[in-house]
């Protein structure tokens, strides 16, 4: 039974299910000192502009020591990270990996599919387990959307969603939005044009949150089946309560990219698709591939963006994804500066009667 | 212990002034120089904050007096610190931006040598980027109470306190004036 919460997109079929609401106590820390009050990072749907910009501030910093001869630092030692990951991944969690290296801290990775999962262990218990080991942050992978809202429930680990079905990548986001500000510095107003299959995309969905928090103009574009049903209806008047951010929304791929600072092209998640959404990858390609000839309408200095990985031939032209617009591998590389940050906040920012994991 | 801190710092005025810092940090300049017998391979490097605002001066003033300036680095040494998990998130780290320092002459420098702590983090961040021939330490006061086996080359200052004593070195460029305060234990807001 969901429970409607202030943030609900009011969605219907086309999505998975809500997250279940979270209660008071567990997912929402006593103000801590500065513009960091967050207990775990489950979603960008809250964080305000300071603690976003916290993040990117504290991400710079990280890049830097990234770039010193010997890029390591004492800062998380004794802390141990676990990276549970119920569904495969590269990016993601070989950066988390470097990320908690890099500052010192224990970590390992237990991937569902050869762990005790097999043998019928619940989420609960396997989040537990790993807690009495001494596991103080957990970065989650899971299917099912709200996975990490649960576990947070159950465990006064810190989580961190790497991504739960179709409904939030937070970490990704953000370093979406590290990437987009070390080229304009400031997002405000620069339009941002997001292709393909928004629907099932838990990184549109979070880049949708932090880049409508930071002020930029976002355009979805793909094809109908592909759009969030109930996108355009469930959005009210800004001060409305449980309003989505505005986004522009767009079937027309040159209308959407024409005059975009930002054209982020996303991967057809085939998946989470339950089928006979498309008449064919050619079709859709022929309509909503992102090719040179495309982004010619966009803004003179547009970046090119994709999270990976990249289906060459399908959402992206080869050329696009290897051109001077590109800067998908940049994504990757502060991938790892932008985890840092978040794995610090999140050792470091326990209230002061030290409620939470100790090291 | 209380006996042997001068009435005048017990009254909360400035220990040193602006004529008394400006006079200190010339001859702090001229002391760095001597003590490399140059400035080839001189590499200064300002601990955040407000030993950067030193070095920078540093730098300008031996620019002055030796036709060329010497490399100015800074370093930020949050996320070495002995305490960060009792600070938490009250330290943020700021910019280190540091030039070669292999086999180079290093002058950490720094507003205040207290228990030698963050001097130790230093030396620790500063390995992190490169091997010095050697590293030398110019403060602009020294208020005693080591806790490591620290110290510094070159100082500006003795100020003998009490560990309740709360020295704060105030620089035009960050505060609006130059001195340096002793607050006597106890007062402390």
């Amino acid at each position: 039974m969901t429970t409607e919460t202030p943030h609900s997109t009011g969605a219907t079929e086309a999505e998975p299910a809500r997250p279940l609401a979270p209660p008071a106590d567990p997912l929402v820390a006593e103000p801590a000192e500065g513009p960091w009050r967050h207990r775990h990072v489950l979603d960008l749907d809250d964080f305000d502009a300071d603690e976003i910009e916290t993040v990117l501030d504290l991400a710079d910093r990280m890049q830097e020591v990234l770039e010193r001869r010997i890029a390591r630092v004492p800062a998380l030692r004794g802390h141990t990270i676990v990276n549970l990951f119920y569904e495969p991944s590269t990016r993601t969690r070989a950066s988390f990996e470097l990320a908690g290296k890099v500052l010192g801290a224990d970590v390992l990775s237990v991937s569902a599919s050869t762990s005790s999962v097999q043998k019928g262990e619940s989420l609960i218990d396997t989040v537990r387990t790993l807690r009495a080991m001494g596991a103080g942050i957990l970065v989650m992978r899971h299917p099912s959307a709200g996975a990490p809202y649960l576990a947070a429930r159950h465990t006064d680990a810190a989580i961190v969603n790497a991504g739960d079905g179709a409904h939030a990548h937070p970490t990704q986001g953000l370093v979406d939005l590290y990437t987009m500000r070390k080229h304009f510095g400031d997002l405000e107003g620069k339009r941002v044009v997001m292709i393909g299959d928004i629907a099932h995309s838990r990184v549109a969905r979070s880049d949708l949150w932090g880049l409508s928090t930071l002020g930029a103009d976002v355009v979805v574009c793909g094809p109908p089946t592909l759009l969030p049903l109930g996108l355009a209806a469930a959005q009210r008047p800004p001060d409305a309560a449980g309003a989505l951010p505005p986004v522009e929304i767009e079937t027309d791929i040159d209308r959407a990219i024409d005059g975009a600072h930002v054209v982020m092209a996303l991967r057809l998640q085939s998946e989470r698709q339950q089928g006979g959404l498309l008449p064919s990858l050619h079709e859709y390609a022929l309509h909503y591939q992102v090719t040179s000839a495309r982004l010619a309408r966009a803004h003179p200095e547009h970046l090119l963006m994709h999270p990976g990985p990249k289906n060459e031939g399908v959402e992206i032209a080869r050329e696009v994804a290897a051109g001077d617009h590109s800067i998908i591998e940049q994504q990757v590389a502060n991938g790892v500066a932008v985890r840092m940050a978040l794995l610090y906040l999140l050792a470091l920012g326990r209230d002061a009667d030290g409620a939470g994991p100790a090291p | 212990m209380v006996e042997s801190v001068p009435a005048e710092l017990r009254a909360g005025g400035p220990v040193l002034d602006a004529e008394g810092i400006r006079r200190t940090i010339r001859r702090l300049a001229h002391e760095i120089v001597e003590r490399n017998a140059g400035i080839g391979g001189l590499v200064l490097i300002g601990i955040q904050t407000r030993g950067v605002t030193l070095a920078t001066r540093l730098a300008n003033l031996i620019a002055e007096f030796e036709g060329a300036r010497p490399t100015l680095g800074t370093l930020d040494i949050t996320l070495h610190r002995d305490d960060l998990a009792s600070r938490g998130l009250r330290s943020t780290p700021r910019p280190s931006a540091l030039p070669d320092v292999e086999g180079r002459s290093v002058v950490l420098v720094d507003d205040v040598l207290y228990t030698g702590r963050t001097v130790r983090a230093a030396l620790d961040t500063i390995n992190d980027f490169g091997r010095p021939r050697h590293v030398r330490l110019a403060v602009l006061i020294d208020r005693g109470h080591r806790e490591l086996p620290i110290r510094a080359d070159i100082v500006g200052k003795n100020i003998p306190t009490t560990r309740g004593d709360q020295v704060q070195v105030l620089l035009d460029e960050e505060d609006g004036r130059d001195a340096v305060v002793v607050i006597p234990g106890g007062e402390r807001p």
